[in-house]
């Protein structure tokens, strides 16, 4: 069985069609970020997160790149989370489901877009429910550039502290940023050595394998010990010949021809 | 009022086990009563003002009712798009308390000195700013944000002079008013009202009627109240520990404007940044003309180009 045959896989390849359909409906950007984090969310949502979003004792997610809310959007549908119908209103005039997410659509527990806000209300998440006596579990997913703010590392400092085993960081480990390689604009590597540094356990994992990850994550003791990072090795634009590893993805949207390219290579790929 | 503070949340925390208080490592001395009640809901965050914003809204986000404590101005500006992001826009109950406005930290000079929070607060129009003026209304006001929904900013004095007649009346959305003269209003934020106590004192000797009004709370702020007085007076003023811009000053600018009254305002406040300059309670209070006496004069001066 290959990667895109495995159950994580297809749930991979249903939201990665969605990203682009929608991206493309919308004439918005952001698609290259969003295609990075699906087989992240494939695996948490496929395989990891327990609880629906009317359960108060769900595992919460954080997604502090709001900036891929696309893709959050899309793995919400597919897992019963969010109403389709909603993913047709993407960047819509006044709908609740625009670039970034709110907490006020079906399925988001936090609003997210402004970088390195993500982890302290993941932090937060943990110690309420390490407060309420409660076994689930907060997931943030970060993105590698956003750890250039200083209040990621304030939470981070935090979290070790207090042994907020519940936390689960993943860090979207593609490498770029806005204007261009992370290793040219503020270089993070090597990252795993620095959350070691400050007492957080440390996982390296292959971010475009949903069932790995999701094993990597399922393994993770989250009632005692150390906080968890994944930093999980992603590919932006994933997927997407023409996206992969290119800056340009970050902000631009599909033109007719791209739009058919892509989704004929997703559909080759499944 | 910062030991007001922690008795009234004792208080509350003994019938709420929701109330969690967390720390920017600030407050030595003044939280160990809560720390040594509660335990388990005392955190030191460490100096690390935005992270404890944002797990502020984590917490609340669960149900919790998180008090987050530090000086003014780094409770406010530090984390302050963390609060905007965080308690505002989810809508939760978090209580983010910052102590000494104006320049009630003295000598320790500018960087300690609240002379915008409230005006960058009052900005947000889905958070609550209470300023307290003394000790008991700092108790009042707490009983009355219990069970209160909105994420508030609550700011507290350093220390605590009693304002004589307020008696500790505290009720959200309203200004309080003492005496009931019309020549003169007195707007005054929080702990100012004293001295504008003292300045109506001074102005009643000689024959001037004047009505102080606190206010205490914006967002819900008291605006048809004040228009009201603001409307039977024959000069306005308003006296904070703040900027002159943004804050109760501007605030009270609007609401003539709103209301379209003539009344003339003159806002007492501090006018530039104090830069390479400190001191004490009173030789600031002198020197930004906060004084019974300054206010006073500056009252008999509006009433004159009447």
């Amino acid at each position: 069985m290959t990667r895109e045959e495995s159950l994580g896989g297809r749930l991979a390849g249903r939201i990665r069609r969605t990203v682009i359909e929608r991206a493309y409906a919308a004439h918005v950007g952001h698609i290259g970020s969003a295609l990075s984090i699906v087989d992240i969310l494939a695996a948490l949502y496929g395989d990891v997160i327990n609880g629906m979003p009317d359960d108060p004792n769900r595992d919460r997610l954080v997604l502090s790149k709001g900036h891929a809310a696309l893709a959050l959007y899309a793995a919400l549908a597919e897992t019963g989370r969010l109403d389709r119908a909603l993913l047709d209103e993407y960047c819509s005039d006044g709908t609740v489901v625009g670039v970034h997410p709110e907490h006020l659509a079906p399925g988001i527990d936090f609003s997210t877009g402004s970088l390195g806000q993500g982890l302290s209300l993941g932090t937060g998440a943990a110690l309420a429910a390490r407060l309420d006596g409660s076994a689930r579990r907060s997931f943030v997913v970060v993105s590698d550039a956003e750890c250039n703010e200083g209040s990621v590392w304030e939470a981070v400092m935090f979290a070790a502290h207090h042994k907020l085993a519940n936390l689960v960081a993943i860090i979207d480990l593609n490498g770029q940023q806005a204007f261009g390689y992370t290793r040219d604009v503020l270089d993070l590597l090597p990252l795993g050595d620095r959350f070691r540094a400050f007492g957080w356990d440390v996982h390296d994992a292959d971010g475009t394998n949903p069932d790995e990850l999701a094993h990597v994550i399922n393994a993770l003791d989250t009632h005692s010990g150390a906080p968890h990072v994944v930093i999980a090795k992603t590919i932006f634009g994933r997927g997407v010949s023409f996206m992969e590893s290119t800056i340009d993805w970050h902000y631009w949207p599909l033109n007719d021809e791209q739009y058919a390219q892509a989704l004929a290579e997703l559909e080759a790929a499944s | 009022m910062r030991n007001a503070f922690v008795a009234g949340l004792l208080e509350l925390a003994a019938d709420d086990d929701r109330i969690v208080l967390l720390t920017g490592d600030l407050g030595f001395t003044v939280l160990e009563p809560f720390a040594e009640a509660y335990p388990d809901r005392f955190f030191n965050a460490g100096v690390a003002e935005q992270n404890m914003v944002g797990m502020a809204t984590g917490l609340a986000e669960a149900g919790f009712t998180p008090f987050v404590y530090s000086i003014a101005t780094f409770a406010s500006m530090r984390p302050y798009e963390f609060i905007r992001n965080g308690p505002a826009l989810h809508h939760l109950p978090v209580r983010v308390v910052g102590i000494g406005g104006g320049t009630d930290y003295g000598h320790n000079g500018v960087t300690h000195y609240a002379l915008e929070d409230v005006g960058l607060m009052r900005l947000q129009p889905e958070l609550t700013t209470v300023v307290c003026a003394d000790r008991e209304q700092t108790r009042t006001a707490l009983r009355a944000l219990k069970n209160y929904e909105r994420p508030v900013y609550l700011r507290l004095g350093r220390g605590g002079t009693p304002v004589d007649g307020l008696d500790g009346r505290f009720t959200l959305g309203a200004a309080e008013t003492i005496g009931d003269g019309t020549d003169a209003l007195i707007v005054a934020l929080g702990p100012l009202a004293a001295a504008a106590l003292g300045a109506a004192a001074l102005l009643e000797r000689d024959g001037v009627g004047v009505t102080v009004a606190v206010v205490s709370s914006f967002n819900p702020s008291p605006d048809a109240q004040l228009a009201e007085l603001i409307d039977r007076s024959r000069v306005a003023l308003t006296v904070e520990g703040h900027y002159r811009t943004g804050g109760l000053g501007s605030y009270v600018a609007e609401v003539i404007a709103d209301n379209g009254l003539g009344t003339p305002l003159s806002r007492i406040g501090i006018e530039s940044m104090p830069r390479g300059f400190s001191g004490d309670e009173g030789y600031l209070a002198e020197a930004f003309g906060l004084t019974p006496a300054a206010i006073a004069a500056r009252t008999t001066t509006a009433l004159q180009a009447r």
